[in-house]
């Protein structure tokens, strides 16, 4: 079966104030497979997810999402929006909602479910990010991780096509940080979501990835870009390398003792 | 008995064997476009039979997700709601990864809805009993710490934060300045205006600028400035402190070994007694300004005749009485600012809530210690 793009990113570029982010970068996503946006802080991963989701407008360049162009078309972007779920770094859950109104403020607006359909939809949600029996706890109450996966469940309430993730495992112990691995993997096996990831977190990537694009902060471009086994053994990059391997630095300062 | 209707019979056909066994053949693609339709148009025909038992096969389905599971739910749950048994048949092995996915067999889904019932009234009684005692505790608590800083403070002015005051001061202040003149210019006006109404059948013209001045001065001046810096900055100073509590920066300070109070409270509270009286003073100008507006251009009064039957009414004992007043006011706003800020925990909208209840509390407490002071001032 022929891979179909379903995000088609050309030459792109995107700055903050005076200070260019990111220079003419193109790639494309196809659909089903997780994509992974690496590299080192302030390259510029996090803003070219918000380009992508259409919260910043790039300076210029075409973001194509499922066959429409985000960037010029103001009006159609609102279909575009039904077609996509985000999980914030933050989760970004109405702190004044419980978890299940939190999930099920997506789908009362756009299905006409009835209530108790809906509560049945909430809590197949919950389950299956793992959170059954959490539906009226307020997201202050609840752990980083449980967070991240009602965050998840959310992002996943009207079955995108395409799910963005900001860094889904960012200040989770190892464990819930390979919970959240494992169940996106399940998910992407399941419904076929196409994912783009944004991380640094090593251990996730190597286990989720299926291809990777890496940025740099000096040459403001992709430096690499493939299979991430493959790219942490065989890439002759620098920047690649130490990525992959980052231990040898901390060996070198531990000399000095 | 064949029934298929025209919207969604390429998504299903139901068919009946025998009396009571129902057979439900799903089509194509089951998802979030289709399954509220579905399950509209499935409903009546499950629940309009007696039912004996109920099949649906998805041998014919191709793609199933948790919308389309949704709907072999319900129909599940209408099957046990008429006692007819249920199964699903020609399941496919992508359809049984998603039903085992959210855990399909499981009977929590057929536990009725939760109700929202009304608490106890005992208990909401006891519960806000307790919460309230909890707030003057900590109000009573949250003011000594304020009186031990502020004498902490005048033992050792080093430790009080300059630059922090004075920038308060500027956001009381100087910020403040054109709206306070605005509002006192126009309340002098309309004191004026609507005074000179009734003066003017006695002749007795010259007396709307004692009347004005006394009111702007001992009354309307400071509860004027009062309320506007408790809109302004009472609520600013919640705000602030509310966000700083909720994003634990407060804890921060406080692992840091600094006193929160002597921090964040007492700069906020000096800037405020030091630059409310002064604008108090700023209110009583204008308001006397606009009064000489009206009655130079409104009742032929000469300006020097006004001034000087201001200066006549005026005593100093009154100028310093409304200075003394909006001192205590200022006290009071910047007090409950911080308060109402510190006792914020929870989220977003509770710093909003504090905010709020920064303002209400601050002009209910000007408004009353106003009237303690005229009931003061007439037990001279």
């Amino acid at each position: 079966m022929e891979k179909q793009v379903i995000i088609n990113v050309k030459n792109l570029v995107a700055r903050y104030g005076d200070d260019v982010i990111l220079d003419n970068i193109s790639f494309d996503v196809f659909e089903g497979e997780i994509l992974v946006v690496l590299g080192s802080s302030g390259c510029g991963k996090s803003t070219l997810l918000r380009h992508m989701i259409g919260l910043d407008k790039p300076l210029s360049g075409n973001i194509i999402i499922d066959g429409e162009d985000i960037i010029s078309s103001d009006g159609l972007y609102y279909n575009v929006l039904k077609k996509i779920g985000i999980l914030f770094q933050s989760s970004a859950l109405f702190g004044s909602m419980t978890i299940s109104e939190n999930i099920a403020l997506p789908i009362q607006e756009y299905s006409d479910l009835s209530k108790r359909s809906i509560m049945n939809l909430v809590r197949m949600k919950l389950c299956m990010v793992n959170l059954q029996g959490y539906e009226d706890y307020l997201p202050s109450k609840i752990s980083g991780g449980m967070k991240k996966r009602a965050g998840l469940a959310r992002a996943l309430a009207l079955n995108p096509k395409i799910l963005f993730l900001d860094e889904p495992t960012a200040g989770l112990d190892p464990v819930s940080s390979a919970e959240i691995d494992e169940l996106l993997l399940l998910i992407n096996k399941s419904i076929g979501t196409t994912m783009v990831i944004v991380t640094h977190a090593l251990d996730s990537i190597l286990n989720v990835a299926q291809r990777i694009i890496m940025l740099d902060k000096n040459t403001k471009n992709i430096i690499a870009e493939g299979n991430p086994e493959y790219l942490k053994n065989h890439s002759k990059n620098v920047s690649v390398k130490q990525f992959f391997n980052p231990k040898r630095s901390v060996k070198n300062i531990n000399g000095f003792y | 008995m064949m029934k298929s209707k025209q919207l969604s019979s390429r998504f299903y056909e139901i068919s009946e064997k025998e009396k009571g066994e129902i057979l439900i053949l799903l089509k194509g693609k089951i998802d979030i476009k289709n399954s509220a339709h579905l399950l509209k148009e499935l409903t009546p025909a499950i629940k309009g039979n007696a039912l004996s038992s109920l099949v649906i096969d998805l041998g014919k389905v191709d793609y199933l997700d948790d919308f389309g599971a949704l709907v072999l739910l319900e129909t599940k749950r209408l099957a046990a709601e008429q006692k007819g048994n249920f199964s699903i048949v020609n399941v496919k092995e992508n359809i049984k990864g998603i039903l085992s996915l959210v855990n399909f067999e499981s009977n929590e889904y057929f536990m009725p809805l939760k109700k929202y019932t009304r608490p106890n009234i005992l208990v909401s009684l006891g519960e806000s009993t307790i919460q309230n005692a909890d707030d003057i505790r900590f109000l009573i608590s949250f003011l000594g710490s304020v009186i031990l800083s502020f004498i902490h403070v005048c033992l050792h002015p080093k430790d009080l934060r300059i630059d922090d005051t004075i920038t308060y001061m500027k956001k009381t202040g100087v910020d403040a300045l054109p709206i306070v003149a605005l509002i006192s210019f126009l309340l002098g006006l309309v004191m004026a205006f609507t005074s000179s109404l009734q003066l003017q059948q006695f002749g007795a013209n010259i007396y709307v600028a004692s009347l004005v001045s006394i009111a702007m001065v001992s009354e309307l001046g400071p509860i004027m400035t009062a309320i506007v810096v408790a809109g302004r900055s009472g609520s600013a100073f919640a705000a602030e402190i509310g966000a700083m509590k909720i994003s634990e920066e407060i804890d921060a300070l406080f692992t840091m070994g600094f006193n929160t109070t002597i921090f964040l409270a007492v700069p906020r509270i000096i800037a405020c007694i030091i630059v409310v009286p002064i604008l108090t003073l700023f209110s009583d100008i204008f308001a006397i300004s606009g009064g000489l507006l009206v009655g130079v251009f409104m009742l032929d009064l000469s300006t020097t005749s006004y001034i000087n039957q201001t200066m006549e009414t005026l005593t100093l004992f009154e100028v310093m009485w409304g200075l003394g007043k909006s001192f205590v006011f200022a006290l009071l706003i910047a007090w409950i600012g911080c308060l109402r800020g510190f006792q914020t925990r929870g989220g977003a909208d509770s710093v909003g809530n504090a905010a709020t209840s920064a303002v209400v509390s601050s002009i209910f407490l000007i408004i009353l210690f106003d009237s303690i002071f005229a009931v003061i001032r007439s037990y001279w």
